[in-house]
C-alpha cells in the first residue's frame, strides 16, 4: 500500500513537473534571443541576401526546377504560366 | 526496503528538489520586469568604464544602451555627443552602456566615433537584463530625482534628436524639489 502511494505521489509530481516545463517554454522570457544577445544574429553572415550573384543563381535553380516563377513574393503565382 | 520502494522514493526526492528548482526558475522570471516610466533607474555600479562613471545623482541623466553592433547606435552617437556638449553646463549627464560581447569591438567603436560623453561596458549584461532593454538602442532619460521620465526606444534620427532636446530642456527646467 505505501509502494503504491509512493508510485501515485511520484507519478503526480513528474505531471506537475512536465507541465510546468512545458509553461516555461512557452514563457518568451525564457525562449526569446534578448536584444542584448543578438550580436551573432546581427552579423553580415547572417544575412541571406549578402551575396547577390549567390541569390540570383539560387532563384534560378529554383524557379526551373519548381516552375515557380514569381512565387517568392513577387507578383503572379507558382504556377509557372506567367 | 525493495527494489520498486527504493526506485519510487529516490524518484520523489530527484522529483520534489526538480519541481523546486523549476519553480524558483520560473518565479524568478516572472518577478522581473522591464522598467517603465515612473521607476527608479537601477545604479550603474555593475558596469565597467574607462573614467570615473559622472555623478548621476540630482542631474538629469540620458542613459543609452547601445552595441558596435547595432546600426542605428552609429547614427545616435554623434547626436548624443552633440545633446552632452550642448547641456552638459546645465548638468545633464549622458551615459552609453555598451552590451559588445566583445571588448576588441567596443574599443574600435568608440575610438571611431569619439564620443564627448562617458561610455562603460555591461560585459555580463547583467544590467541589461535587470532593466528589460526592449531593443538595441534604447535609451532613458532621468530625471533629477532618478526616475525614468522617457524612454526612446530605437533611434530615428533627427526626429529622436527633436524629442530629446525637448524633453532635456523640459527636465532641466524643472526645480529639484518639483521634478
Amino acid at each position: 500500500m505505501k509502494t503504491h502511494s509512493l508510485r501515485l505521489l511520484a507519478a503526480f509530481a513528474f505531471i506537475v513537473l512536465s507541465l510546468g516545463s512545458l509553461g516555461g517554454c512557452a514563457s518568451a522570457e525564457l525562449t526569446r534571443v534578448q536584444p542584448w544577445e543578438r550580436s551573432m544574429l546581427a552579423d553580415d553572415l547572417m544575412r541571406p541576401d549578402r551575396d547577390p550573384l549567390a541569390t540570383a543563381l539560387t532563384e534560378h535553380v529554383y524557379f526551373s526546377r519548381e516552375s515557380a516563377a514569381g512565387g517568392r513574393g513577387v507578383g503572379g503565382s507558382g504556377c509557372g504560366c506567367n | 526496503m525493495s527494489w520498486p520502494e527504493f526506485i519510487a522514493c529516490t524518484f520523489r526526492t530527484r522529483t520534489i528538489r526538480l519541481a523546486a528548482g523549476v519553480a524558483a526558475l520560473l518565479l524568478a522570471v516572472g518577478l522581473r520586469a522591464e522598467l517603465k516610466v515612473g521607476d527608479a533607474f537601477p545604479a550603474l555600479k555593475g558596469v565597467q568604464a574607462d573614467a570615473a562613471l559622472p555623478v548621476t545623482a540630482g542631474h538629469v541623466t540620458l542613459i543609452d544602451f547601445w552595441a558596435s553592433w547595432c546600426g542605428p547606435c552609429k547614427s545616435s552617437f554623434p547626436v548624443y555627443s552633440r545633446i552632452q556638449s550642448d547641456y552638459a553646463k546645465d548638468g545633464l549627464v549622458v551615459v552609453g552602456v555598451s552590451v559588445d560581447d566583445s571588448d576588441a569591438a567596443y574599443r574600435t567603436f568608440v575610438r571611431r566615433l569619439a564620443p564627448t560623453f562617458v561610455t562603460a561596458v555591461d560585459a555580463r549584461h547583467e544590467l541589461a537584463a535587470h532593466v528589460e532593454v526592449p531593443a538595441m538602442p534604447t535609451s532613458y532619460l532621468l530625471g533629477r530625482d532618478g526616475r525614468v521620465r522617457y524612454i526612446h526606444v530605437g533611434f530615428h534620427g533627427a526626429e529622436t534628436e527633436k524629442q530629446i532636446r525637448r524633453e532635456i530642456e523640459s527636465l532641466l527646467a524643472e526645480t529639484p524639489s518639483s521634478s
